[in-house]
């Protein structure tokens, strides 16, 4: 591709509409104001068509493309709200039998194209892989000849595009030094060469969108690192009171970190008190004040196996509130979500039906129950079914939900020296089926309750990065929104002196300092174009 | 100047592929960091199972090991019970072996549906979920295919045809 040669000798690259130097349009057909939103620079991307790679290259270099792939993306993300998130659901389903089950057809489209885990689904992440490359595609086609524009431009202007400035004037009789004198004082830079001026004020923000393209290419890597390993970890752990978990994504060489639920506390607000009575009085019901686990902290040897009852050593205490995490390593544990007073265990008597006669009672751990307790003097009692969770299933048969401990029903064989074969029954709560007429039956005696909390667990090395990104788009968006670029150009043509100005936003603030200008100098005042075809 | 452009171009766009493949790579096959899926190494694990037997999933190297997680609740779990036994005494001579892991529930619970079945091989009791957890085993039942050499081949939350359990034990077959 060979260069253009503009006529006061600057060589420009193929595809140029201004010259770089002096502005001259270097086609006939060219617009010059509208060519000025990147100086008539040569966008690189339409200079040639070759090979496949130059193909790509254009295609994401366009605007258009861009903003359809940023339409596309608020689309998709919209439609991830329709329906729950795989997250949200419950766990321990199938999420492609759920959404079917749930919503219908449409619901298992949904799981179908992956809108069910949406940031997880891989058109997503190319969606955004391509939003991506089309930022850093555009914004190297346009900032780099912007700046090479900017940079080679002469303070002399060709006639044709100080004529086609929207801002143009022709005065007799300026002080050229009055001009840059006053010009100075409005803090313009000003260069002078041959008798000519040219002021120019606030470069810099030009480069405030290609500042915030970069900060938004650093916020989509920190996005895109959460999926590298070792990056990320968000993962909820369930603890009962009293128990030690192990602490989900904590496994390394070093060993397994586990967690003790020592306990959990739920406080209330006392309505009572003078103090939030009246804040409170509006209020149904209890108001919670405070959501605490208290824990401690262990971790295995380094040669752990997973499901092996661990060697613990202590590593420390600590306390959990809403907001204030619990740190170890690069991890925080969040208080998140509670259970309270689930079902632990609970305990029966054996009594004789005539007489109302207790033979011993038996303690039964919901989550361990033992398949026989020996009362003595030949009673005892076996437990030879047991539904955590009890229902009747479709065919009218007891069976159970799950396996959580919230509606514990039991069959009991209780055996007495007065009946060595056995009576059976069927015991839940507030249910006692019997078979036959037995003489004994066991009754309640009693229930124990642990609480449950849920921490999440937190690791993220990408958060930095993101807020970098972040901060960073935020200074270019300020550099290109709070500031503008402001050109005046001062020519000593044969009929007069030209006064010709631009500025890529905020023409009234220009127009402020032409004014000022034209009050302080003999410049005649520049006359606005645009106004002019409007009137 | 057009050959550095287009090596410029082309490495940059390679950077953006490979990128971006990767984290596609990482968000379907590493889904909580946790997952064990095909290709991986099968982590080792020791657990009790319902006899009392200490089971450790090293002690199977050099045999196939069909790796099913269940829980007497779920529906689909029973409906493969009565196939993978029938599949076990099938394959139990020609190297392959079962492990039943059921996710934290009672003895009682167990021992009953165990003798409703007639099944015989072993089920080791993940009581803590720990096994669970570490294979980031999320709906039941799960089955996970590890071979002889302690590599998983096969990854699925299906409920399970007699066919396919054939070919899944014809897979790890060493």
């Amino acid at each position: 591709m060979q260069s253009k040669l503009c006529e006061c000798g600057h060589s420009n690259p193929y595809g140029t509409s201004l010259c770089q130097a002096c502005g001259k349009p270097l086609d006939n057909e060219v617009e010059v104001l509208s060519s000025m939103r990147y100086e008539g620079s040569a966008r690189r991307s339409q200079t040639y068509k070759s090979t496949i790679v130059d193909r790509v290259w254009n295609f994401f270099s366009s605007v258009k493309v861009g903003v359809w792939l940023i339409v596309t993306i608020l689309v998709a993300a919209a439609i991830g709200t329709i329906f729950p998130q795989e997250m949200f659901i419950p766990p321990n389903v199938d999420p492609a039998s759920h959404y079917e089950s749930e919503y219908g057809t449409l619901g298992f489209i949904y799981y179908l194209l992956g809108f069910h885990n949406l940031y997880g689904s891989w058109w997503f992440i190319i969606l955004l892989g391509m939003l991506g490359l089309s930022i850093i595609i555009a914004s190297l086609d346009r900032g780099i000849p912007l700046y090479k524009a900017l940079k080679t431009q002469r303070v002399t202007r060709h006639d044709q595009f100080m004529k086609n400035q929207r801002l143009l004037s022709v005065s007799h009789d300026v002080e050229m030094e009055e001009i840059k004198y006053s010009l100075e004082t409005l803090r313009y830079k000003v260069r002078e060469e041959e008798g000519n001026l040219f002021a120019e004020k606030g470069r810099f923000s030009r480069w405030g969108a290609y500042v915030n393209h970069v900060g938004l290419i650093i916020f989509l890597t920190g996005a895109m690192l959460r999926f590298f390993p070792g990056m990320y970890v968000d993962e909820i752990l369930w603890v009962r009171e009293g128990e030690k978990a192990s602490i989900p994504g904590t496994k390394s060489d070093e060993g397994q970190f586990y967690l003790e639920n020592n306990d959990f506390i739920l406080e209330m607000y006392d309505k009572n008190d003078k103090k939030f009575n009246s804040a409170l009085s509006s209020v149904d019901g209890e108001v919670a004040k405070n959501y605490q686990s208290n824990v401690t902290l262990y971790k295995t040897e380094p040669a752990h196996t997973i499901g092996e009852e661990p060697k613990l050593l202590k590593v420390k205490d600590g306390v959990i509130r809403v907001n204030e995490p619990f740190k170890f390593d690069s991890f925080a544990l969040y208080q998140t979500d509670f259970k309270l007073n689930e079902f632990y265990k609970m305990s029966f008597k054996l009594e004789e039906k005539s007489t109302g006669k207790f033979f011993g009672d038996l303690t039964v751990d919901l989550h361990e129950p033992e398949t026989e307790y020996d009362l003595g003097n030949g009673y005892r009692v076996e437990i030879l079914d047991y539904y955590p969770n009890f229902v009747l299933n479709e065919h009218n048969q007891p069976a159970t939900v799950n396996n959580l401990p919230d509606n514990p029903a039991f069959v009991f064989a209780m055996y007495s020296p007065s009946t060595p074969k056995g009576e059976k029954a069927f015991v839940g709560i507030q249910k006692n089926i019997e078979s036959g007429d037995n003489q004994f039956k066991m009754s309640f005696a009693g229930i124990e309750t642990k609480d449950l909390t849920a921490l999440t667990v937190r690791k993220d090395h990408t958060l930095w990065i993101i807020a970098l990104g972040g901060i960073i788009f935020m200074i270019g968006v300020t550099q290109g929104l709070y500031w503008n670029y402001r050109r005046i150009w001062i020519k000593q043509n044969e009929d007069g002196i030209w006064a010709a100005a631009h500025t890529n936003k905020n023409w009234y603030g220009l127009k402020k300092d032409l004014e000022f200008l034209s009050d302080k100098t003999n410049l005649t005042p520049l006359e606005d174009k645009e106004i002019d075809s409007i009137k | 100047m057009k050959k550095k452009r287009l090596w410029f171009r082309s490495a940059l766009l390679a950077i953006l592929v490979i990128a971006v493949g990767y984290t596609i790579y990482n968000s379907i096959f590493e889904e909580t960091g946790t997952y064990i899926s095909k290709g991986d190494r099968a982590p080792n694990f020791v657990l009790t199972d319902l006899d009392g037997n200490r089971v450790e999933l090293e002690d199977y190297r050099g045999k196939g090991v069909f790796l099913n997680f269940w829980g007497t609740w779920c529906k689909p779990c029973e409906r493969e019970m009565p196939y993978m036994q029938r599949q076990y005494e099938a394959y139990k001579e020609q190297g392959v072996e079962i492990l039943a892991v059921n996710v934290s529930e009672t003895n009682v619970s167990v021992k009953n549906f165990a003798k409703r079945y007639h099944l015989t091989f072993p089920i080791p009791m993940d009581k803590q979920r720990e096994v669970t957890k570490a294979y980031g085993i999320g709906p039941i039942p799960t089955t996970i295919l590890v071979d002889k050499d302690g590599k998983v081949v096969e990854r699925t939350s299906e409920s399970l045809s007699e066919e396919k359990i054939i070919s899944f034990m014809e897979k790890i077959k060493p």
